[in-house]
């Protein structure tokens, strides 16, 4: 699993590409970390190329959406985000908790 | 062909209980879901349960990475896979598991405990077994997990 930083003025885009497991939940946590430790908050994720998520991946988009949104500083919100990741986020009962859009720009411009 | 061949098809596969080795498992546990027949939903939903429960082995059953072993058994028939995990860790007991939370706000959402959500919400059957231990031999875990085709009893 691969990630890449886009920062804009009203928010930052991360790009993920790859396999997010219990292997590389912990570097995808690294990764919003990185921003949020920064003091941004409004984050747009990519996971256009994401080809497999487990629940430690869901976890880790759990803990940086409570981050996020404590005090209304921010958000996370999804674009592209694959169909079998969506039907687990499905299951999982994630989808009230993030906005989804179809592509990187109107993600971006919600901001 | 003898009719046993055209029955199934078993295939083994052993290791160690390290999370670099997931990627290894969903691809062996796919390719024996492609060659069952299932489709691509179903291969991907066979991933990501064995991806679950194999984490759950290393996490729980074993405390952590180590050099401890999962033994990985596909049996494959005409639309229906059926996968057991072994492992001679800690015992799990599932029904101490709470279900998990999938309705509370952001704030009070505790994300514990989807894994196994996962598996039993994603393949036909799911059993827990354990295989008591001769000897000095430590007892060991037993998950099977069935996934058949759609349309398939």
């Amino acid at each position: 699993m691969d990630t890449t930083l886009t920062q804009f003025k009203h928010c930052d885009l991360i790009k993920v590409t790859g396999r997010i497991d219990s292997a590389t939940a912990p570097k995808f946590a690294e990764a919003l970390d990185s921003v949020m430790n920064d003091g941004r908050y409004k984050i747009v994720l990519d996971l256009e190329n994401v080809e497999f998520m487990s629940s430690a991946g869901l976890r880790v988009l759990i803990s940086a959406q409570k981050v996020c949104k404590r005090y209304n500083r921010g958000e996370v919100v999804l674009a592209l985000v694959p169909q079998r990741v969506y039907e687990a986020m499905d299951l999982a009962g994630f989808v009230p908790l993030f906005k989804f859009f179809e592509d990187v720009t109107g993600a971006v411009g919600s901001f | 062909m003898s009719s046993s061949e055209a029955c199934c098809e078993t295939r083994q596969a052993v290791y160690t209980a390290q999370f670099e080795n997931l990627d290894d498992i969903r691809v062996f546990v796919g390719d024996a879901a492609r060659d069952s027949g299932l489709e691509s939903a179903e291969i991907y939903a066979v991933q990501l349960a064995v991806d679950e429960a194999s984490s759950n082995i290393i996490e729980h059953a074993y405390g952590g990475e180590s050099q401890e072993l999962i033994e990985c058994t596909c049996l494959i028939t005409p639309g229906s896979l059926k996968i057991t995990l072994k492992d001679c860790g800690h015992h799990f007991d599932p029904s101490k598991i709470s279900d998990p939370d999938l309705t509370s706000d952001i704030e009070e959402r505790q994300p514990g405990g989807l894994g196994l959500f996962f598996m039993r919400q994603l393949m036909d059957d799911v059993t827990f077994t354990v295989v008591p231990g001769k000897g000095d031999l430590k007892d060991c875990n037993i998950l099977t997990m069935i996934k058949r085709k759609e349309g398939r009893g």
